[in-house]
Protein backbone atom coordinates (compact mmCIF):
# COMPACT_ATOMS: atom_id res chain seq x y z
CA UNK A 1 0.00 0.00 0.00
CA UNK A 2 1.28 3.43 -0.86
CA UNK A 3 2.10 5.70 2.07
CA UNK A 4 -0.20 8.65 2.35
CA UNK A 5 1.37 11.82 3.75
CA UNK A 6 -1.97 12.92 5.20
CA UNK A 7 -1.57 15.76 7.66
CA UNK A 8 2.17 16.10 6.99
CA UNK A 9 1.60 17.05 3.38
CA UNK A 10 2.63 20.59 2.57
CA UNK A 11 1.90 22.42 -0.64
CA UNK A 12 4.88 24.17 -2.20
CA UNK A 13 4.00 27.16 -4.30
CA UNK A 14 6.46 27.74 -7.09
CA UNK A 15 6.79 30.71 -9.33
CA UNK A 16 5.55 30.15 -12.89
CA UNK A 17 8.16 28.82 -15.31
CA UNK A 18 9.82 31.82 -16.92
CA UNK A 19 9.26 30.81 -20.55
CA UNK A 20 11.29 32.17 -23.43
CA UNK A 21 10.88 35.92 -22.94
CA UNK A 22 10.90 35.69 -19.14
CA UNK A 23 13.96 33.45 -19.23
CA UNK A 24 15.80 35.89 -21.46
CA UNK A 25 14.85 38.72 -19.13
CA UNK A 26 15.98 36.74 -16.12
CA UNK A 27 19.31 36.07 -17.76
CA UNK A 28 20.09 39.41 -19.38
CA UNK A 29 17.92 41.84 -17.42
CA UNK A 30 19.42 40.73 -14.13
CA UNK A 31 22.89 40.77 -15.64
CA UNK A 32 22.35 44.37 -16.72
CA UNK A 33 21.15 45.20 -13.23
CA UNK A 34 24.31 43.64 -11.82
CA UNK A 35 26.46 45.63 -14.24
CA UNK A 36 24.69 48.80 -13.11
CA UNK A 37 25.34 47.94 -9.47
CA UNK A 38 29.07 47.41 -9.97
CA UNK A 39 29.43 50.53 -12.11
CA UNK A 40 27.75 52.54 -9.36
CA UNK A 41 30.61 51.43 -7.06
CA UNK A 42 33.14 52.93 -9.50
CA UNK A 43 31.20 56.20 -9.58
CA UNK A 44 30.91 56.17 -5.80
CA UNK A 45 34.70 56.22 -5.42
CA UNK A 46 37.08 54.41 -3.11
CA UNK A 47 36.70 53.94 0.63
CA UNK A 48 40.24 52.82 1.35
CA UNK A 49 42.35 54.56 3.96
CA UNK A 50 45.95 54.70 2.75
CA UNK A 51 47.36 53.47 6.04
CA UNK A 52 50.92 54.56 6.53
CA UNK A 53 50.08 58.04 5.20
CA UNK A 54 46.53 58.30 6.54
CA UNK A 55 45.64 56.90 9.93
CA UNK A 56 42.28 56.19 11.42
CA UNK A 57 41.99 58.45 14.48
CA UNK A 58 41.63 56.47 17.69
CA UNK A 59 38.95 57.00 20.31
CA UNK A 60 39.94 58.77 23.56
CA UNK A 61 39.57 55.55 25.57
CA UNK A 62 41.60 53.49 23.07
CA UNK A 63 44.07 51.31 24.97
CA UNK A 64 47.41 51.56 23.24
CA UNK A 65 50.97 51.52 24.55
CA UNK A 66 51.36 52.59 28.20
CA UNK A 67 52.55 56.01 29.28
CA UNK A 68 54.14 56.94 32.63
CA UNK A 69 53.42 60.44 33.84
CA UNK A 70 55.13 63.23 35.76
CA UNK A 71 53.50 65.99 37.74
CA UNK A 72 53.18 68.82 35.31
CA UNK A 73 52.56 72.06 37.15
CA UNK A 74 51.62 71.11 40.72
CA UNK A 75 53.49 73.58 43.02
CA UNK A 76 56.46 71.97 44.70
CA UNK A 77 56.12 68.74 42.77
CA UNK A 78 56.47 69.84 39.15
CA UNK A 79 58.62 67.43 37.14
CA UNK A 80 58.51 64.67 39.72
CA UNK A 81 57.34 61.23 38.68
CA UNK A 82 53.91 60.17 39.81
CA UNK A 83 54.96 56.54 40.21
CA UNK A 84 55.91 55.65 43.76
CA UNK A 85 57.05 52.11 42.97
CA UNK A 86 54.23 50.37 44.86
CA UNK A 87 54.06 47.47 42.32
CA UNK A 88 50.26 47.35 42.41
CA UNK A 89 50.26 47.44 38.60
CA UNK A 90 52.59 44.47 38.48
CA UNK A 91 50.30 42.64 40.91
CA UNK A 92 47.23 43.44 38.83
CA UNK A 93 48.80 42.48 35.53
CA UNK A 94 47.30 39.18 34.28
CA UNK A 95 50.05 38.74 31.71
CA UNK A 96 52.78 39.38 34.27
CA UNK A 97 54.60 41.76 31.98
CA UNK A 98 55.45 44.60 34.40
CA UNK A 99 58.61 44.59 36.48
CA UNK A 100 59.03 47.22 39.20
CA UNK A 101 62.03 47.60 41.49
CA UNK A 102 61.54 50.35 44.05
CA UNK A 103 64.13 52.53 45.78
CA UNK A 104 63.99 55.16 48.52
CA UNK A 105 63.88 58.84 47.72
CA UNK A 106 66.50 60.93 49.47
CA UNK A 107 66.48 64.73 49.87
CA UNK A 108 69.46 64.97 47.52
CA UNK A 109 68.05 62.61 44.98
CA UNK A 110 64.31 63.08 44.73
CA UNK A 111 62.60 61.32 41.83
CA UNK A 112 58.99 60.86 42.80
CA UNK A 113 56.50 62.67 45.01
CA UNK A 114 56.17 59.82 47.49
CA UNK A 115 58.59 58.07 49.85
CA UNK A 116 59.85 55.65 47.28
CA UNK A 117 60.24 55.67 43.51
CA UNK A 118 60.57 53.08 40.79
CA UNK A 119 64.27 52.54 40.18
CA UNK A 120 63.42 50.06 37.43
CA UNK A 121 60.11 50.10 35.65
CA UNK A 122 59.90 47.79 32.65
CA UNK A 123 56.94 46.66 30.55
CA UNK A 124 57.39 43.75 28.20
CA UNK A 125 55.09 44.88 25.39
CA UNK A 126 55.37 41.55 23.60
CA UNK A 127 53.54 39.95 26.55
CA UNK A 128 51.09 42.78 27.31
CA UNK A 129 47.46 42.07 26.44
CA UNK A 130 46.38 45.73 26.69
CA UNK A 131 43.67 44.99 29.26
CA UNK A 132 44.24 48.24 31.16
CA UNK A 133 44.19 46.65 34.64
CA UNK A 134 47.45 48.39 35.50
CA UNK A 135 45.80 51.74 34.83
CA UNK A 136 42.90 50.78 37.10
CA UNK A 137 45.18 49.48 39.84
CA UNK A 138 47.42 52.54 39.98
CA UNK A 139 46.54 54.74 43.02
CA UNK A 140 48.33 57.81 41.62
CA UNK A 141 47.32 57.70 37.91
CA UNK A 142 51.01 57.29 37.21
CA UNK A 143 50.47 54.74 34.43
CA UNK A 144 47.81 55.14 31.77
CA UNK A 145 47.13 53.43 28.48
CA UNK A 146 48.32 55.72 25.68
CA UNK A 147 47.16 55.86 22.08
CA UNK A 148 50.14 54.41 20.21
CA UNK A 149 49.51 51.17 18.39
CA UNK A 150 52.45 50.91 16.00
CA UNK A 151 54.63 48.76 18.22
CA UNK A 152 56.28 46.26 15.91
CA UNK A 153 60.01 45.79 16.06
CA UNK A 154 62.70 43.47 14.77
CA UNK A 155 63.83 42.07 18.11
CA UNK A 156 61.95 40.82 21.12
CA UNK A 157 64.44 42.56 23.39
CA UNK A 158 63.54 45.87 21.75
CA UNK A 159 59.96 45.39 22.89
CA UNK A 160 60.85 45.72 26.57
CA UNK A 161 60.03 49.35 27.32
CA UNK A 162 62.05 50.96 30.08
CA UNK A 163 60.94 53.77 32.36
CA UNK A 164 62.65 56.41 30.26
CA UNK A 165 60.85 55.21 27.12
CA UNK A 166 57.50 55.14 28.89
CA UNK A 167 57.99 58.63 30.33
CA UNK A 168 59.06 60.18 27.03
CA UNK A 169 56.61 61.70 24.59
CA UNK A 170 55.84 59.32 21.70
CA UNK A 171 58.00 59.98 18.63
CA UNK A 172 54.96 60.18 16.40
CA UNK A 173 51.63 61.34 17.76
CA UNK A 174 48.69 59.05 17.02
CA UNK A 175 45.70 61.01 15.66
CA UNK A 176 42.90 61.25 18.21
CA UNK A 177 39.26 61.29 17.27
CA UNK A 178 37.54 64.59 17.95
CA UNK A 179 34.47 64.82 20.16
CA UNK A 180 31.43 63.31 18.46
CA UNK A 181 33.37 62.18 15.39
CA UNK B 1 49.54 34.10 -49.85
CA UNK B 2 49.76 37.78 -48.92
CA UNK B 3 50.42 38.71 -52.54
CA UNK B 4 47.27 37.00 -53.74
CA UNK B 5 44.90 39.20 -51.72
CA UNK B 6 46.60 42.50 -51.16
CA UNK B 7 48.19 42.79 -54.59
CA UNK B 8 51.59 43.81 -53.26
CA UNK B 9 54.65 42.12 -51.96
CA UNK B 10 56.55 42.72 -48.74
CA UNK B 11 60.27 42.12 -48.54
CA UNK B 12 61.43 39.46 -46.08
CA UNK B 13 63.15 42.01 -43.84
CA UNK B 14 59.93 44.04 -43.58
CA UNK B 15 58.15 40.91 -42.43
CA UNK B 16 60.80 40.21 -39.81
CA UNK B 17 60.65 43.79 -38.53
CA UNK B 18 56.85 43.61 -38.45
CA UNK B 19 57.00 40.36 -36.50
CA UNK B 20 59.36 41.92 -33.96
CA UNK B 21 57.24 45.06 -33.66
CA UNK B 22 54.04 43.07 -33.14
CA UNK B 23 55.74 40.84 -30.59
CA UNK B 24 57.09 43.92 -28.82
CA UNK B 25 53.73 45.67 -28.84
CA UNK B 26 51.94 42.55 -27.62
CA UNK B 27 54.32 41.89 -24.74
CA UNK B 28 54.58 45.63 -24.07
CA UNK B 29 50.90 46.29 -23.55
CA UNK B 30 50.36 43.06 -21.60
CA UNK B 31 51.79 44.38 -18.31
CA UNK B 32 49.77 47.54 -18.82
CA UNK B 33 46.62 45.48 -19.35
CA UNK B 34 47.37 43.49 -16.21
CA UNK B 35 47.89 46.57 -14.06
CA UNK B 36 44.86 48.22 -15.69
CA UNK B 37 42.71 45.23 -14.82
CA UNK B 38 43.90 45.19 -11.23
CA UNK B 39 43.38 48.90 -10.75
CA UNK B 40 39.97 48.94 -12.41
CA UNK B 41 38.89 45.84 -10.49
CA UNK B 42 39.93 47.67 -7.36
CA UNK B 43 37.72 50.62 -8.28
CA UNK B 44 34.82 48.23 -8.79
CA UNK B 45 35.40 46.96 -5.27
CA UNK B 46 35.78 50.41 -3.70
CA UNK B 47 39.58 50.30 -3.35
CA UNK B 48 42.56 51.68 -5.24
CA UNK B 49 44.34 48.57 -6.46
CA UNK B 50 48.13 48.58 -6.74
CA UNK B 51 49.46 52.13 -6.20
CA UNK B 52 52.76 51.67 -4.41
CA UNK B 53 55.33 50.73 -7.06
CA UNK B 54 56.16 53.61 -9.36
CA UNK B 55 53.78 56.41 -10.35
CA UNK B 56 50.18 55.26 -9.80
CA UNK B 57 51.47 51.71 -9.31
CA UNK B 58 52.30 51.38 -12.99
CA UNK B 59 55.54 49.56 -12.30
CA UNK B 60 53.82 46.84 -10.26
CA UNK B 61 54.04 44.21 -13.07
CA UNK B 62 57.74 44.99 -13.47
CA UNK B 63 58.34 44.27 -9.80
CA UNK B 64 56.32 41.09 -10.03
CA UNK B 65 58.13 39.84 -13.12
CA UNK B 66 61.41 40.28 -11.28
CA UNK B 67 59.97 38.38 -8.33
CA UNK B 68 58.67 35.54 -10.50
CA UNK B 69 61.87 35.36 -12.53
CA UNK B 70 63.94 34.83 -9.40
CA UNK B 71 61.77 31.93 -8.23
CA UNK B 72 63.05 28.39 -8.31
CA UNK B 73 61.68 26.35 -11.21
CA UNK B 74 60.39 23.50 -9.11
CA UNK B 75 58.27 20.72 -10.48
CA UNK B 76 56.39 17.81 -8.94
CA UNK B 77 57.92 14.32 -9.04
CA UNK B 78 54.71 13.02 -10.61
CA UNK B 79 55.00 15.37 -13.59
CA UNK B 80 55.66 14.05 -17.08
CA UNK B 81 58.94 15.73 -18.03
CA UNK B 82 58.97 17.10 -21.58
CA UNK B 83 55.21 17.69 -21.77
CA UNK B 84 55.28 19.61 -18.51
CA UNK B 85 57.97 21.86 -19.94
CA UNK B 86 56.33 22.20 -23.36
CA UNK B 87 52.85 23.24 -22.16
CA UNK B 88 53.55 26.91 -21.30
CA UNK B 89 55.58 27.27 -24.50
CA UNK B 90 52.65 25.99 -26.59
CA UNK B 91 50.29 28.35 -24.78
CA UNK B 92 52.32 31.47 -25.37
CA UNK B 93 53.38 30.63 -28.95
CA UNK B 94 49.80 30.07 -30.06
CA UNK B 95 48.63 33.24 -28.34
CA UNK B 96 51.31 35.36 -30.03
CA UNK B 97 50.64 33.67 -33.38
CA UNK B 98 46.92 34.43 -33.13
CA UNK B 99 47.73 38.02 -32.16
CA UNK B 100 49.63 38.42 -35.44
CA UNK B 101 46.34 38.31 -37.31
CA UNK B 102 44.76 41.35 -35.66
CA UNK B 103 44.88 44.14 -38.26
CA UNK B 104 45.92 47.49 -36.78
CA UNK B 105 45.33 49.36 -40.00
CA UNK B 106 45.40 49.19 -43.76
CA UNK B 107 48.57 48.90 -45.84
CA UNK B 108 49.96 52.45 -46.10
CA UNK B 109 53.12 53.49 -47.94
CA UNK B 110 56.00 53.64 -45.49
CA UNK B 111 59.41 54.66 -46.92
CA UNK B 112 58.24 54.01 -50.44
CA UNK B 113 56.91 50.49 -49.97
CA UNK B 114 53.50 49.30 -48.87
CA UNK B 115 53.56 47.81 -45.41
CA UNK B 116 50.50 46.14 -43.94
CA UNK B 117 49.91 47.18 -40.32
CA UNK B 118 49.28 43.57 -39.31
CA UNK B 119 51.30 40.43 -38.90
CA UNK B 120 49.73 38.72 -41.85
CA UNK B 121 46.50 38.88 -43.77
CA UNK B 122 45.52 35.41 -44.84
CA UNK B 123 42.57 34.45 -46.98
CA UNK B 124 41.35 32.25 -44.10
CA UNK B 125 41.54 34.83 -41.28
CA UNK B 126 39.05 33.57 -38.69
CA UNK B 127 39.95 29.94 -39.43
CA UNK B 128 43.59 30.74 -38.66
CA UNK B 129 42.56 32.26 -35.33
CA UNK B 130 40.45 29.25 -34.45
CA UNK B 131 43.19 26.87 -35.52
CA UNK B 132 45.64 28.50 -33.15
CA UNK B 133 42.94 28.76 -30.51
CA UNK B 134 42.47 25.00 -30.78
CA UNK B 135 46.20 24.34 -30.52
CA UNK B 136 46.30 26.57 -27.47
CA UNK B 137 44.07 24.02 -25.70
CA UNK B 138 46.94 21.56 -25.95
CA UNK B 139 48.93 23.92 -23.80
CA UNK B 140 46.20 23.89 -21.17
CA UNK B 141 45.43 20.19 -21.39
CA UNK B 142 49.03 19.02 -21.53
CA UNK B 143 49.91 21.38 -18.71
CA UNK B 144 47.07 20.03 -16.58
CA UNK B 145 47.67 16.40 -17.37
CA UNK B 146 51.46 16.44 -17.26
CA UNK B 147 51.49 18.11 -13.85
CA UNK B 148 50.39 14.84 -12.27
CA UNK B 149 48.13 16.55 -9.77
CA UNK B 150 44.40 16.05 -9.30
CA UNK B 151 43.61 19.77 -9.28
CA UNK B 152 45.50 20.32 -12.50
CA UNK B 153 43.84 17.29 -14.02
CA UNK B 154 40.35 18.47 -13.07
CA UNK B 155 41.13 21.90 -14.48
CA UNK B 156 42.38 20.35 -17.70
CA UNK B 157 39.25 18.19 -18.03
CA UNK B 158 37.06 21.22 -17.54
CA UNK B 159 39.15 23.19 -20.00
CA UNK B 160 38.75 20.49 -22.63
CA UNK B 161 34.96 20.30 -22.26
CA UNK B 162 34.41 24.04 -21.95
CA UNK B 163 36.69 25.20 -24.70
CA UNK B 164 35.47 22.64 -27.24
CA UNK B 165 31.80 23.40 -26.62
CA UNK B 166 32.25 27.15 -26.72
CA UNK B 167 34.53 27.21 -29.73
CA UNK B 168 31.68 25.75 -31.80
CA UNK B 169 29.32 28.58 -30.86
CA UNK B 170 32.05 31.17 -31.34
CA UNK B 171 32.86 29.88 -34.80
CA UNK B 172 29.21 29.80 -35.83
CA UNK B 173 28.73 33.35 -34.56
CA UNK B 174 31.38 34.53 -37.00
CA UNK B 175 29.77 32.85 -40.01
CA UNK B 176 27.14 35.59 -40.18
CA UNK B 177 29.88 38.22 -40.48
CA UNK B 178 31.76 36.21 -43.07
CA UNK B 179 28.61 35.72 -45.16
CA UNK B 180 27.73 39.42 -44.97
CA UNK B 181 31.23 40.59 -45.84
CA UNK B 182 31.73 37.91 -48.46
CA UNK B 183 35.35 37.41 -47.46
CA UNK B 184 37.48 35.62 -44.88
CA UNK B 185 40.28 38.15 -45.02
CA UNK B 186 40.19 40.31 -41.91
CA UNK B 187 41.22 43.52 -43.69
CA UNK B 188 38.55 42.91 -46.35
CA UNK B 189 35.98 42.43 -43.57
CA UNK B 190 37.00 45.77 -42.04
CA UNK B 191 36.73 47.47 -45.43
CA UNK B 192 33.26 45.95 -45.88
CA UNK B 193 32.20 47.72 -42.65
CA UNK B 194 32.59 51.17 -44.22
CA UNK B 195 28.82 51.63 -44.35
CA UNK B 196 27.82 50.13 -41.03
CA UNK B 197 29.75 48.32 -38.35
CA UNK B 198 28.68 44.71 -38.17
CA UNK B 199 27.63 44.72 -34.55
CA UNK B 200 24.36 46.37 -35.63
CA UNK B 201 23.20 43.94 -38.34
CA UNK B 202 24.98 41.02 -36.65
CA UNK B 203 23.94 41.90 -33.10
CA UNK B 204 23.11 38.31 -32.10
CA UNK B 205 26.40 37.14 -33.54
CA UNK B 206 28.22 39.84 -31.59
CA UNK B 207 26.56 38.82 -28.31
CA UNK B 208 27.25 35.13 -28.88
CA UNK B 209 30.86 35.85 -29.90
CA UNK B 210 31.43 37.99 -26.81
CA UNK B 211 29.95 35.45 -24.41
CA UNK B 212 31.87 32.62 -26.05
CA UNK B 213 34.94 34.85 -25.90
CA UNK B 214 34.67 34.94 -22.12
CA UNK B 215 34.64 31.15 -22.09
CA UNK B 216 37.48 30.89 -24.60
CA UNK B 217 39.77 33.07 -22.55
CA UNK B 218 38.74 31.41 -19.25
CA UNK B 219 37.53 34.71 -17.91
CA UNK B 220 34.91 35.13 -15.24
CA UNK B 221 32.04 34.08 -15.21
CA UNK B 222 33.37 31.10 -17.17
CA UNK B 223 36.65 30.80 -15.27
CA UNK B 224 35.91 27.43 -13.76
CA UNK B 225 38.92 26.08 -15.63
CA UNK B 226 40.98 27.98 -13.10
CA UNK B 227 38.38 28.37 -10.35
CA UNK B 228 40.83 29.46 -7.68
CA UNK B 229 38.35 28.71 -4.90
CA UNK B 230 37.93 25.04 -5.73
CA UNK B 231 40.82 24.00 -7.99
CA UNK B 232 43.55 26.28 -6.56
CA UNK B 233 44.50 27.45 -10.06
CA UNK B 234 43.31 24.69 -12.36
CA UNK B 235 45.73 23.55 -15.02
CA UNK B 236 48.67 25.65 -13.80
CA UNK B 237 48.43 24.77 -10.12
CA UNK B 238 51.79 22.99 -10.18
CA UNK B 239 53.59 25.64 -12.20
CA UNK B 240 55.70 28.32 -10.63
CA UNK B 241 58.05 31.11 -11.55
CA UNK B 242 58.44 32.08 -15.16
CA UNK B 243 56.42 29.12 -16.45
CA UNK B 244 53.38 30.32 -14.56
CA UNK B 245 54.00 33.81 -15.91
CA UNK B 246 54.01 32.30 -19.41
CA UNK B 247 50.56 30.83 -18.74
CA UNK B 248 49.28 34.11 -17.34
CA UNK B 249 50.68 36.08 -20.25
CA UNK B 250 49.10 33.66 -22.70
CA UNK B 251 45.77 34.07 -20.95
CA UNK B 252 45.88 37.86 -21.10
CA UNK B 253 47.19 37.78 -24.66
CA UNK B 254 44.24 35.56 -25.56
CA UNK B 255 41.98 38.18 -24.05
CA UNK B 256 43.62 40.78 -26.27
CA UNK B 257 43.25 38.49 -29.29
CA UNK B 258 39.54 38.02 -28.64
CA UNK B 259 39.20 41.79 -28.17
CA UNK B 260 41.13 42.40 -31.38
CA UNK B 261 39.07 39.91 -33.39
CA UNK B 262 35.82 41.32 -31.98
CA UNK B 263 36.96 44.86 -32.86
CA UNK B 264 37.94 43.74 -36.36
CA UNK B 265 34.83 41.74 -37.12
CA UNK B 266 32.11 43.67 -35.31
CA UNK B 267 33.35 47.11 -34.28
CA UNK B 268 34.76 48.37 -37.57
CA UNK B 269 38.48 47.76 -36.97
CA UNK B 270 40.41 50.98 -37.57
CA UNK B 271 37.38 52.83 -39.00
CA UNK B 272 35.79 55.69 -37.10
CA UNK B 273 32.08 56.54 -37.20
CA UNK B 274 30.40 59.72 -38.47
CA UNK B 275 32.60 60.02 -41.55
CA UNK B 276 35.77 60.90 -39.64
CA UNK B 277 38.84 59.99 -41.69
CA UNK B 278 41.99 60.54 -39.60
CA UNK B 279 45.48 60.22 -41.12
CA UNK B 280 46.77 56.67 -41.50
CA UNK B 281 49.12 56.79 -38.54
CA UNK B 282 46.13 57.13 -36.19
CA UNK B 283 44.67 53.76 -37.27
CA UNK B 284 46.65 51.51 -34.87
CA UNK B 285 45.70 53.75 -31.96
CA UNK B 286 42.04 53.58 -32.95
CA UNK B 287 42.23 49.79 -32.90
CA UNK B 288 44.09 49.79 -29.58
CA UNK B 289 41.55 52.17 -28.05
CA UNK B 290 38.66 49.99 -29.20
CA UNK B 291 40.43 46.93 -27.83
CA UNK B 292 40.89 48.64 -24.48
CA UNK B 293 37.18 49.46 -24.39
CA UNK B 294 36.44 45.80 -25.00
CA UNK B 295 38.95 44.75 -22.33
CA UNK B 296 37.28 47.20 -19.94
CA UNK B 297 34.00 45.42 -20.59
CA UNK B 298 35.73 42.09 -19.83
CA UNK B 299 36.89 43.49 -16.49
CA UNK B 300 33.49 44.97 -15.74
CA UNK B 301 31.89 41.56 -16.29
CA UNK B 302 34.53 39.94 -14.09
CA UNK B 303 33.70 42.38 -11.30
CA UNK B 304 29.98 41.66 -11.65
CA UNK B 305 29.11 38.04 -12.36
CA UNK B 306 29.81 35.05 -10.12
CA UNK B 307 31.23 31.84 -11.54
CA UNK B 308 28.81 29.46 -13.22
CA UNK B 309 28.31 25.89 -12.07
CA UNK B 310 29.71 23.28 -14.42
CA UNK B 311 26.34 21.89 -15.62
CA UNK B 312 25.01 25.44 -16.08
CA UNK B 313 28.02 26.18 -18.22
CA UNK B 314 27.52 23.17 -20.45
CA UNK B 315 23.76 23.56 -20.83
CA UNK B 316 24.14 27.28 -21.56
CA UNK B 317 26.73 26.56 -24.23
CA UNK B 318 24.91 23.73 -25.99
CA UNK B 319 21.27 24.65 -25.43
CA UNK B 320 21.28 28.44 -25.82
CA UNK B 321 24.44 29.73 -27.48
CA UNK B 322 24.81 27.05 -30.13
CA UNK B 323 21.17 27.20 -31.41
CA UNK B 324 21.33 30.99 -31.30
CA UNK B 325 24.53 31.08 -33.32
CA UNK B 326 23.19 28.50 -35.79
CA UNK B 327 19.96 30.43 -36.23
CA UNK B 328 21.92 33.64 -36.70
CA UNK B 329 24.06 32.12 -39.43
CA UNK B 330 20.97 30.60 -41.11
CA UNK B 331 18.91 33.82 -41.08
CA UNK B 332 21.88 35.85 -42.31
CA UNK B 333 22.43 33.42 -45.15
CA UNK B 334 18.76 33.57 -46.18
CA UNK B 335 18.72 37.38 -46.09
CA UNK B 336 21.97 37.67 -48.05
CA UNK B 337 20.71 35.25 -50.71
CA UNK B 338 17.34 37.06 -50.92
CA UNK B 339 18.98 40.50 -51.24
CA UNK B 340 21.65 39.55 -53.76
CA UNK B 341 19.45 37.45 -55.99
Amino acid sequence: MRWSPGEDQIVVTRAPAPGAAGGAYRAFGETLRGLKTTLARVVEGVHTIQYPEQKVPVYPRFRGRHRLHRFEDTPGQAGLEKCVGCSLCAAACPADCIRVVAAENTPEHRVSAGERYAAIYEINISRCIFCGYCEVACPFDAITMGHDFELSDYNRSDLIFTKEMLLAEPIEATPLRAEGE
Amino acid sequence: MTLAIAGYYEAWWIQIIKALVIFGVALGILPLVIVYERKLLGRFQGRYGPNRVGPYGLLQPLAEIVKFATKEDSRPVTSVGPLYLAAPVISIITAVAAFALVPFGDAPHIFGTRVGLYGLDTSVGPLYVFAFGAIAFYGLMLGGWASGSKYSFLGAMRAAAQLISYEVAQGLALIGVVITAGSLSLTAIVHAQGGMWYFIPQFVGFIVFTIAGFAETNRSPFDLVEADAELVAGYFTEYGGTRMVAFLFAEYLNMLVVAGIAVTLFLGGWLLPFGIHPPTWVDPFVVLAKMMIFVTFFIWIRATLPRLRYDQLMSFGWKILLPLATLNALVTAIIVVAVHK
